[in-house]
């Protein structure tokens, strides 16, 4: 199903789609599209949509299983709390990517803003996985308390690819970033360490996973190339009251 | 921990002559306050391990226990009283903050007690809701400024109504999770909000599945941790309600220690076992109004509105701002706790001295919400400390829709307000994961005791109105001409909206 977003409000866009997917439609390209917020919000398994334009903001909240891939740059909030899914953004990500994310994978061909990942989180067979093709803006992996976060780098930035206080207040999962990182740049909750041969299988499939997304050369990204950064405890806080 | 630094709070007398050295009290205490000496077959106590919750003097079977005040008593000081005192000791052994549940205990000023009712006599006559029709039905959600017909014989309602709660009784279970209370204490407060027809709200952890077949009856939160919160979540419950803030603790986050996120309450919060759930102290995707409002549409777009979606903000300086943006940002309902709201864990000097009281803050909203011409868009709910039905009537006077009740329907099931809700370890079962415990709470009787609190509030908020002469609560709403002020400042009647009693 082809729809013209041009001229329409973002709640008559995403009525049209509801409807569509409640009678069984999957397949969706959307034109014209310019800043028409929560496309994608709640969709579920089985859907596709491609979006010509740049999707507003909060773009799949909620998602729980649809795929996107968007041929342009996303606006902020996109996957915020997503369940499952899959998002391939062919441009720049903005802030506050991937909040609170329980699962499912995004991947930005370039650059993400500030806040991005905070709070995300695993749980039993959902894993977030975000994957960002150049740089990230400050506080990445803010509050993470699970999933992975990696930071390409495809550019060779100079300087460190990310902002900082990068994984402050972090309890659980993972970001791996290819290129330099110094400790001011990073939460007091973090340590950080070489990929270590547990990581390299998973950090591998990930970096194959992104590079077919954008018909880049795998062999790019070497995973000797990346530090793991990762939480001191999964229980910063446990000393923190008098009882 | 060396002793001289624990001073009981109470001293727990066991009567010689009564005692049966039947260890009830033993098996009972939580905290161990009571134990059982093999040695000399004799049981002992220990008082400083004691929290007042009466547990074991409420089952002793010989009457044999009693509990009072600890009588070692500082020299009297005004200032430094026994609690800034022990808060010291505790501190300084330890180097955290002061931990404490439940809601503000201090010796602050209770407005409500300060506004009394009116009634009928002589020059209009006052209703027997016995007898005559007395109407409670309470609608929450945004109403339009005008209804449009179509013409015709038989007019028809043309304008389209926004979702609405619909209760039976205008007072809700405030929202308290699944993990800083038990199972059955859920359960409980889910059955008795559909058998009276109310809601109870979820709290920030989620909603378990065997609580789902209620959720039609059920608030669902979505607060900054979003534990829990997925599509299926937000499209199983009668309404959301995004919380931002809470009375006890404004402007903080929560964090539930690993030891309490079981194999269950993972589950239902969608968390790994025994990690800590710490909700950040903002929403990370709102930092103003704009923000507030593109998560109100986000929610409103994955229930394809459907639902009611609110917010939760604690009483707080310039509340009536506040919640005038929250209406603006799309919200069906605004919910306002007060400084005095209940708490499974906050740190004491916030839960003491943040926030404002709920009376003004309810009076202040409501005004702010008049003038500007949009109080009909939005429901107005109040929290913080309602303990009876008067209470309810006089907020419902000064402007709410609704009153959200936490304390008093735990109390319904059992609580003794000991204020130990973030030790785990609730004699009563109502606070606790620990199986042993939480065994203690019989849902079938929780339901009934928490249906019987609001049938008979109901009954008490008929019989006041019908004095008043009013047979719909809608008559009565932000109606405050039937209120007046005593023992209040010129200032405070102002905010308050009311006029001095005598006038």
């Amino acid at each position: 199903m082809r729809i013209d977003a041009a001229g329409i409000h973002y709640r008559q866009l995403n009525e049209q789609i509801n409807e569509a997917v409640d009678a069984g439609e999957t397949e969706f390209v959307l034109d014209n599209v310019l800043g028409h917020r929560y496309i994608g919000a709640g969709l579920r398994d089985g859907v596709h949509l491609t979006i010509n334009g740049i999707p507003g903001n909060d773009l799949a909240a909620f998602m729980d299983g649809a795929e996107i891939e968007v041929h342009s740059n996303v606006q902020d909030g996109v996957a915020n709390t997503m369940n499952a899914g899959r998002i391939i953004v062919h441009g720049d990500g903005g802030d506050i990517l991937g909040h609170s994310m329980r699962g499912g994978h995004v991947l930005v061909r370039g650059l993400v803003g500030y806040r991005c990942g905070i709070h995300c989180k695993a749980y039993e067979e959902r894993l977030p996985v975000m994957v960002v093709g150049t740089t990230a803006g400050d506080y990445l992996g803010e509050y993470m308390a699970g999933g992975v976060i990696v930071v390409l780098n495809a550019e060779d930035t100079d300087g460190s690819p990310v902002g900082r206080f990068c994984g402050t207040g972090m309890h659980g999962g993972a970001i791996f970033v290819r290129g330099e990182i110094e400790e001011h740049q990073l939460g007091a909750e973090v340590t950080v360490e070489p990929v270590g041969e547990a990581d390299r299988d998973m950090l591998e499939a990930i970096i194959r996973e992104w590079s077919m997304a954008f018909g880049v050369d795998p062999g790019r990204f070497a995973p000797e190339e990346f530090v793991k950064i990762f939480p001191r405890s999964s229980r910063p806080y446990g000393k923190l009251y008098a009882y | 921990m060396p002793n001289w630094l624990i001073e009981p709070d109470f001293v727990v007398e066991r009567d010689p002559d009564r005692c049966i050295q039947c260890e009830v009290c033993v098996r009972q205490c939580a905290n161990e306050a009571h134990e059982f000496d093999e040695e000399l077959q004799e049981v002992f106590t220990d008082s400083t391990r004691c929290v007042g919750c009466h547990r074991c003097a409420s089952l002793c079977p010989t009457d044999a226990i009693s509990i009072r005040p600890a009588e070692l008593e500082f020299r009297p000081n005004e200032n430094w009283s026994a609690q800034a005192i022990r808060n010291i000791y505790k501190q300084s052994e330890q180097g955290g903050v002061l931990l404490t549940g439940m809601g503000n205990p201090e010796p602050l000023p209770i407005y409500w007690d300060r506004m009394l009712l009116n009634a009928s006599q002589v020059t209009n006559p006052s209703i027997d809701p016995l007898r005559e029709p007395m109407e409670l039905l309470t609608h929450i959600g945004s109403k339009p400024q005008r209804l449009e017909f179509s013409g015709g014989e038989t007019p028809q309602l043309e304008t389209t109504l926004g979702p609405q709660l619909e209760l039976h009784v205008p007072v809700m279970f405030s929202a308290m999770s699944y993990g800083s209370i038990s199972y059955n204490a859920s359960e409980a407060l889910a059955r008795a909000a559909n058998e009276v027809g109310t809601y109870a709200n979820t709290g920030e952890g989620g909603l378990h599945e065997d609580l789902r077949q209620y959720a039609g009856r059920m608030i669902v939160q979505v607060a900054s941790g979003r534990f829990g919160v997925d599509v299926d979540y937000l499209n199983s419950g009668a309404a959301v309600e995004i919380k931002i803030g809470q009375g006890a603790k404004p402007g903080i986050g929560g964090h539930l220690p690993g030891e309490k996120v079981s194999a269950d309450i993972s589950a239902t919060r969608m968390i790994p076992e025994g990690t800590d759930a710490l909700s950040p102290a903002p929403h990370h995707d709102i930092y103003s109004i704009e923000d507030l409002r593109q998560l109100i549409y986000a929610i409103k777009e994955a229930t394809r509105y459907r639902k009611p979606v609110g917010v939760k903000i604690a009483a707080v300086h310039h509340v009536a701002a506040i919640a005038s943006g929250c209406v603006r940002a799309g919200a069906d309902f605004v919910a306002i706790d007060g400084y005095r709201g209940g708490t499974g864990a906050a740190p004491t000097m916030i839960r003491n001295n943040v926030g404002i009281p709920i009376e003004f803050a309810l009076a202040a909203v409501d005004s702010r919400l008049r003038e500007e011409g949009i109080r009909q868009d939005a429901g107005l709910i109040v929290a913080g400390s309602f303990r009876c039905a008067a209470d309810v009537v006089k907020a419902i006077a000064l402007g709410a829709d609704a009153c959200y009740i936490g304390t008093a329907a735990l109390v319904a099931m059992g609580c003794h307000v000991c204020q130990k809700c973030y030790t785990g370890r609730c004699n009563w079962g109502i606070a606790t994961q620990d199986p042993y415990l939480t065994r203690r709470l019989n849902p079938n009787i929780a339901t009934r005791r928490l249906v019987n609190l609001l049938e008979s509030w109901a009954h008490e908020i008929q019989e006041i109105m019908g004095g008043m002469g009013i047979n719909a609560i809608e008559s009565l709403r932000g109606n405050r001409d039937h209120l007046r002020g005593v023992n209040l400042t010129d200032r405070e009647l102002n905010v308050l909206g009311i006029q001095m009693a005598g006038e």
